[in-house]
């Protein structure tokens, strides 16, 4: 097994798109959240309803795209160039070679995602206070001291992660890149579209609380949790079975095809 | 939907002609390379798929529901009445109007001395008297009073007005839609506004005055009226509305505001000025609070408007005069381009296939293949980009024509209030999203060009037409923020759908969610169009350079 993520290790490392693409989680999700943050004023004559942690992770929303694009290409670069034979020679053992892949992927995003979280906590803390979200009104500047933002910005790191291994399974069950994007995405951003605009009530609440994005994010929520479809750590635990689903379907799918 | 394989070589020549290199040709290969591929056809064909049961699902799942009187409701049951001006949109006409009949034509004048009004208090403990809900004072922009010629007292039915409004000066309004800006300012004790209304056969000719002595024409109009109309003053004031955005969702928080006009000087000159004035309440539309009304309900009809103690009449109102929209208060707000929300799952679609259908070319190599047989970069790029969006149009019209023509009606059976909309602009609903899908289809090819990695590609045009619109349903951004992310992305283009045109004498913030957007229809779908031409361009300048 160390050996098998020995060479995924080499394989990632050595591509150079690799690391464009993580230094791209990191500052595009800084990038996004800060423009949130820096576009939101709360004028002295309002009361203003924000939940500071969770714009102030906004980025979060754009980030994982790009963690789709690092996960997906990690599988279907190999299939494209007929690289996966060469795994396969060397690493016959199909769950291994799956399994080091996850864990690589996994331990890439969440070492890009940690930063690109931090990046965006701090743009929050150093730049609300300014635009009116002051202490005297109620808005505690961000800390991970406090409890609610550290579940908030870790369960960001964890979120991103998920979607890593959540775009890998996909990936692994359609091979090809652009396919495999396309469905990662729809799946990302098609769901959180249709509740927002559809008029029925009762499935805009099924929707919320069983889709990957919109329960995943609940742990984003520091405020009005009562109002909360579903609780954070429920919401994560649904992305998570929605993670675990692809992954398996892909493991399975990758034994059962030739490659 | 499996990985494409490109097998088909295109056609070297034709042999009728001849001919090695016409335009014509380099389609037909183009063509024939897409089709020819099972995995894309398939795609385009579950896109269309997609994008109708996606708009079956949302009809089939409508549910209304309501109490009438203590009785549950369901269905059709619970449709309310939505009066139809005479241009068939949905309006609504809810007024006070002290009015007498005026047979043939004529001439109404009114000095408009003064217009106050008042608004329900949202912060606080609501504190219901029984005079009505809790009231401050303070006019809406749009509260308006004045002079009013209409066909009958019947909600819906034909008019012409002068009026003075809150913040937007003298206007003359007709029809529900019409509105023409008179004399700037606001009037007060100091500065009187005098207006005038003259019909004569079916036109209504609108002036206004500083003195009563030197008037202004501010318009006119031609409206379908009987020989015998009704003529008098009014007053009304639109819903006070405080919108409060936050993370997550914005919600719009409201009640009733009403509006008093003081009419001195008034005159009907005309055939037959029966001088027999009567106070009614249309649609509604009568004093929130004060004599005339039952806690908060507006009732009629009023006697003894005319104050014959100091010879002024005062009308109050609640309510507006205006086309219906999409987003307005507690008023039905279901639009027809509802029932194309399948059209995002299309375009994640055909973005993915128009995309392969350029990027596949490096991954085989088949590029090389097609550049030696053709080897004007320009003509590949734009024979791909003209198949691609020919492609994802049929594809588009025909899954929005039946999503349109099943949906619709499916919701209407069910009782959903849908904003009627001339067949016109149905048209250019269904026929402008499938644009915007051939558009993405020409964008997504062009990036693919640009980009030669389809992961990429793919990620970049769907971000960057999808991102900005689900941030924006969101409410990530404030309001202000948020039009201009509308206005300036490629997500812009969404604008196209809106079939309830914007009005400026309605006051609505442009929400997505709901259907308005910041441009024009046209103008967004403009800004669409001009990210597609440039990368139309990048990619065209890059091929040009690069190697293959």
């Amino acid at each position: 097994m160390s050996e098998a993520l020995h060479a995924e290790w080499t394989k990632l490392r050595s591509l150079s798109g690799t690391s464009w693409l993580l230094v791209a989680i990191a500052v595009l999700t800084a990038a996004v959240s800060t423009a949130a943050v820096a576009a939101t004023h709360c004028p002295a004559s309002m009361s203003c309803p924000v939940d500071t942690t969770k714009l102030s992770l906004t980025g979060v929303e754009f980030g994982q795209a790009v963690v789709a694009i690092l996960a997906v290409l990690a599988i279907s670069s190999e299939y494209s160039c007929g690289m996966i034979r060469t795994t396969l020679s060397a690493v016959p053992r199909r769950t291994v070679v799956l399994a080091a892949k996850a864990a690589v992927i996994t331990a890439l995003v969440m070492t890009a995602a940690l930063a690109a979280v931090a990046g965006s906590v701090l743009a929050g803390r150093l730049i609300l206070p300014g635009h009116g979200f002051t202490t005297a009104r109620g808005f505690a500047a961000l800390s991970l001291a406090d409890g609610p933002t550290l579940r908030a910005a870790a369960g960001s790191v964890l979120y991103l992660a998920l979607i890593g291994v959540l775009s890998l399974g996909v990936a692994m069950i359609l091979r090809d890149s652009a396919v495999a994007i396309g469905s990662v995405l729809g799946v990302l951003y098609l769901f959180p579209i249709i509740i927002g605009l559809i008029g029925n009530e009762q499935w805009q609440h099924r929707l919320q609380r069983w889709t990957p994005v919109s329960a995943g994010l609940a742990i984003q929520a520091t405020k009005n949790m009562r109002s909360l479809p579903i609780s954070p750590w429920s919401g994560l635990g649904v992305l998570a079975i929605w993670a675990g689903a692809a992954l398996l379907a892909g493991g399975i799918t990758f034994r059962l095809r030739d490659a | 939907m499996t990985a494409g394989t490109l097998s088909a070589p295109i056609a070297p020549s034709d042999t009728r002609t001849g001919r090695r290199d016409g335009f014509g040709q380099l389609l037909r290969a183009e063509w024939t390379k897409f089709r020819t591929v099972r995995g894309w056809v398939i795609g385009m064909i579950v896109a269309a798929l997609l994008t109708v049961l996606m708009g079956l699902f949302a009809a089939a799942n409508v549910n209304i529901g309501c109490d009438i009187n203590g009785q549950q409701n369901s269905g059709r049951g619970c449709e309310p009445y939505v009066p139809l001006g005479p241009g068939g949109e949905a309006v609504q006409d809810s007024f006070y109007f002290i009015h007498q009949p005026l047979a043939g034509n004529g001439t109404i004048t009114a000095q408009i001395v003064s217009l106050t009004g008042e608004h329900v208090v949202l912060t606080g403990p609501q504190q219901a008297t029984n005079n009505g809900p809790d009231m401050t004072a303070g006019l809406m922009p749009w509260s308006k009073a004045g002079v009013m010629i209409k066909e009958n007292t019947k909600r819906g039915s034909a008019y012409a007005a002068m009026l003075i409004t809150g913040s937007h000066g003298v206007r003359m309004q007709y029809n529900y839609t019409g509105d023409v800006a008179g004399m700037p300012g606001a009037v007060t004790a100091s500065s009187p506004r005098w207006l005038r209304l003259t019909r004569s056969g079916d036109t209504i000719t609108g002036y206004d005055s500083a003195d009563g002595s030197h008037w202004t024409k501010v318009g006119s109009a031609h409206l379908a009226l009987s020989s015998t109309v009704q003529i008098g003053l009014f007053a009304t004031s639109p819903s006070y509305v405080q919108t409060s955005t936050s993370f997550g969702g914005s919600s719009n928080n409201g009640g009733p505001s009403q509006a008093t006009g003081t009419f001195d000087h008034v005159s009907v000159s005309g055939s037959a000025p029966a001088n027999n004035w009567t106070g009614e309440a249309i649609g509604g539309g009568g004093p929130v609070t004060g004599p005339g009304s039952q806690g908060g309900a507006p009732t009629g009809p009023l006697t003894q408007p005319y104050h014959p103690s100091d010879g002024r009449f005062t009308a109050t109102g609640s309510g507006d005069i205006a086309p219906l929209v999409g987003d307005a208060q507690g008023a039905p707000t279901a639009t027809v381009e509802q029932s194309l929300t399948g059209a995002f799952i299309g375009l994640i679609a055909v973005v993915v296939v128009a995309t392969m259908f350029f990027t596949a070319e490096y991954r085989r190599g088949l590029i090389r293949t097609t550049l030696a047989a053709t080897p004007g970069r320009g003509a590949v790029l734009a024979a791909k980009a003209i198949v691609a969006g020919l492609v994802a149009f049929v594809a588009g019209l025909v899954a929005c024509t039946v999503a349109l023509a099943v949906g619709v009606p499916m919701e209407r059976g069910k009782g959903e209030f849908i904003l009627p909309v001339s067949t016109l602009t149905e048209a250019r609903v269904v026929v402008g999203t499938a644009a915007l899908l051939a558009v993405a289809a020409v964008f997504a090819v062009a990036i693919g060009a640009v980009m030669r990695r389809s992961a990429v590609a793919v990620t970049t045009v769907i971000v960057a037409i999808v991102l900005p619109f689900l941030l924006t349903v969101l409410n990530v951004f404030p309001s202000g923020v948020a039009n201009w992310v509308m206005r300036l992305t490629p997500a812009a283009g969404f604008a196209i759908q809106q079939s309830i045109p914007h009005y400026s004498q309605v006051l609505t913030a442009s929400n997505v969610a709901r259907g308005t957007y910041p441009l024009p229809p046209y103008a967004g779908f403009a800004v669409l169009c001009c990210y597609a031409a440039a990368a139309l361009g990048l990619a065209f300048f890059l091929l040009r350079r690069r190697d293959a």
